[in-house]
């Protein structure tokens, strides 16, 4: 045997491996929903109808497929509940994510200056809140902002306010912890770009003339934005899908797509409208998907 | 001894170059005592340096001798810890790099790789706030200088090293600058290439009358390239002189042998007589050399000779009425011979153990003379081709 067999082998084989897992957890079982987000609801085992039956033949399938519909979706468009739902969760993935932005970057920027050795401290410190579960943090804010919790014992205590602040339960506290959650995800591509920018280029502008400022707008910025778009887009698009942030922080009287999705899901036992509004959830994230995509590619090529 | 080699040098300088020198008055540009420290390590150490406005001038030396970080001092990157930097006069320690009349063209060009090659020739002009046809005009004016037509779209990732080059030029020429500083600019390009860019950089500097001051650890950049040349080692200057002053009277032997090659040779001062000094050399017997301008001091020095005024032949040469008494010779065996096109370099060994470099110009295609390994030889040379160095 050739020695080039032995390495083409392996090599083809790998390259199929990413394909056969999208196939496998993403698109078979997105097929199961979107089959599902077509079906009726009914109290039955599996809580739908129809279901495909192969062993009752050929016959059977046909009177299956004929017996989807999209009623699901209709319902969607034209119940309030839903409509505001997607909306309320663009809305706070897009003010999420301006926040996050807006703390990341100079932490990333202030990273990305410090000496060498020092960088390494600081990448740890932030990711040491993964070290913790996730949900023991959520918790942990709970305490923290409860009526009679440590935000509101210190307040007191430094008589910035007479009577206990109603914090939890609120957009405030929902918003809180999303930035709380997710910031690490903003830092980490930001620093990662500017870490990688040339200090020479800021010699260069500096020497042509330009003020700090000026340097950080024409030649900082711009040369950070794969990061930026990189960091945006990995928190918005979690984001609208969030389910127990604004669960345990936010007050119940407006809900996210996601928490909609659980109650159709668990609540109501109708699957097949929780499929559907999970099959739009998709669709509405399929742009910003699209685009970060590109924008990693991009990357990648400028790497070579 | 280096302030001494130093003025000398620049006194010799200025009196060839007279009506320059006599058009400045005051340098454009004065470094005095200047000291910048990191740490215990003293960079720049006790350094003075003027400069004559149109001047091209060469900062040489080895890597971490202190020259970038001169370069830099004069930029704005760095402050000097004592001493004093004045352009045009004026003291330019508390000027801002953003606001000082000088600017840098850097070492791997550090080109704005979001921006156009207009976009990056732009920049500074954009932020003196000049009015947009002035940009317009000035930015053509500076691609047709370095011959970038038809590029000014692209972005520096599509050009080659060259191009790139010629880009990062036109953006510190742009402003139209007092002084340019150049930090090694042609380390990155072939030899090819960096001969002729050395070439287009004299005439840009020339065309413009611009002030230049170029940093290179190349010593035939610098010849080619300046109209004086420092040399540097351990943050001070060795020796400020012209290229041929810089070969054919170096002030130290660091600096023989730091620009080309030279035939070293310790001794001592035997006797002196009309002009000419006989120096008692352990490795080539007596060496007869004319008296140097500025009298010999020391006892102990050395005898240089460059490979190119050695010449080889099978008897020594033909006697010459006046000089024949004062031709030094030396007897040997050619050991090695190295065939350069242009030019022949030999090795002779002498009697005593010592080798002689000599190289001599291939003047005939069939050369009936030219010498192999193990033939005898006379290497000869005149009073007048040897430089005594007390240091």
């Amino acid at each position: 045997m050739s020695g080039r067999r032995i390495f083409t082998r392996p090599a083809r084989s790998a390259a199929i491996a990413p394909y056969l897992w999208m196939l496998l957890f993403f698109l078979v079982p997105f097929g199961f929903v979107l089959k599902i987000s077509l079906s009726q609801a009914a109290i039955a085992q599996p809580p739908y109808l129809p279901v495909f039956d192969l062993t009752q033949g050929v016959a059977s399938i046909k009177a299956a497929f004929a017996a989807l519909s999209s009623d699901n979706f209709r319902l969607l468009a034209s119940d309030d509940l839903y409509v505001l739902s997607y909306l309320r969760s663009l809305v706070v993935a897009l003010v999420s994510t301006s926040i996050l932005l807006v703390i990341g970057y100079p932490i990333a920027y202030g990273m990305a200056r410090l000496p060498k050795r020092w960088q390494g401290i600081a990448m740890m410190l932030v990711i040491v809140p993964f070290w913790t579960s996730f949900l023991i943090r959520i918790y942990a804010w709970i305490n923290i902002l409860q009526h009679d919790g440590l935000l509101n014992k210190i307040l007191l205590a430094l008589h910035l306010v007479s009577a206990p602040v109603v914090w939890l339960s609120t957009d405030s506290a929902m918003y809180l912890g999303i930035v709380y959650s997710y910031l690490p995800f903003m830092i980490l591509p930001l620093y990662a770009t500017l870490s990688k920018m040339e200090p020479a280029l800021l010699e260069a502008a500096s020497d042509l003339g330009a003020t700090p400022l000026q340097a950080f707008w024409r030649v900082t910025f711009p040369l950070s934005l794969p990061g930026v778009g990189a960091g945006v887009l990995l928190c918005f698009i979690p984001i609208v899908g969030e389910f127990v942030i604004p669960d345990l922080l936010a007050g119940s009287n407006s809900m996210m797509i996601g928490q909609t999705l659980w109650l159709e899901f668990f609540a109501n036992k109708d699957w097949p409208v929780a499929s559907a509004a999970a099959v739009v959830l998709l669709m509405l994230l399929v742009g910003p998907l699209v685009l970060y995509d590109r924008l990693q590619r991009r990357q990648l090529e400028n790497a070579r | 001894m280096a302030e001494d080699g130093r003025k000398a040098a620049t006194d010799a300088d200025s009196a060839r170059r007279e009506p320059q020198a006599e058009a400045a008055e005051f340098p454009l540009l004065r470094i005095d005592s200047v000291v910048k420290k990191f740490g215990a390590f003293r960079a720049v150490d006790q350094l003075s340096l003027d400069i004559r406005a149109g001047e091209f001038f060469a900062l040489l030396g080895p890597s971490g001798c202190g020259k970038t970080t001169l370069l830099r001092m004069l930029a704005g990157f760095e402050t000097p810890d004592e001493g004093r930097i004045l352009l045009d006069g004026k003291d330019i320690a508390p000027v801002l790099p953003h606001q000082r009349p000088v600017n840098m063209m850097f070492q791997n060009y550090a080109l704005f790789p979001h921006l156009t090659v207009r976009d990056n020739i732009a920049f500074g002009l954009k932020r003196a706030g000049l009015p947009r046809a002035e940009i317009d005009a000035r930015v053509a004016e500076m691609v047709a200088l370095v011959k970038l037509e038809g590029l000014a779209k692209r972005k520096p990732d599509q050009l080659s090293g060259g191009q790139r080059q010629r880009v990062a030029l036109a953006r510190s020429l742009a402003r139209r600058p007092q002084l340019l500083l150049l930090d090694e600019p042609l380390a990155a390009l072939d030899k090819k290439l960096r001969e002729s860019t050395q070439l287009e950089l004299m005439e840009v500097q020339r065309r413009l009358g611009m002030t230049f001051i170029i940093v290179t650890h190349d010593q035939e950049e610098a010849m080619t390239v300046a109209d004086r040349i420092g040399v540097m080692d351990s943050g001070r200057l060795e020796q400020v002189a012209t290229p041929r002053e810089l070969y054919e009277a170096p002030s130290s032997r660091r600096i023989a042998e730091f620009v080309g090659d030279v035939n070293l040779f310790d001794g001592q001062v035997a006797s002196r007589e009309a002009g000419r000094v006989t120096i008692s050399t352990k490795d080539a017997g007596s060496i007869v050399v004319a008296e140097p301008r500025q009298p010999i001091t020391k006892t102990t020095v050395a005898v240089a000779i460059r490979p190119e005024k050695v010449k080889l032949s099978r008897r020594g040469p033909v006697a010459d009425a006046l000089s024949a008494h004062a031709i030094n010779r030396l007897e040997g065996v050619v050991t090695d011979v190295g065939y350069l096109g242009g030019l022949t370099t030999y090795k002779v060994k002498l009697d005593s153990g010592a080798v002689v470099r000599s190289s001599m110009a291939n003047t005939a295609r069939l050369d009936m003379d030219a010498y192999s390994t193990s033939q005898r030889v006379v290497a000869w040379f005149t009073p007048d081709d040897c430089v005594v160095l007390e240091k």
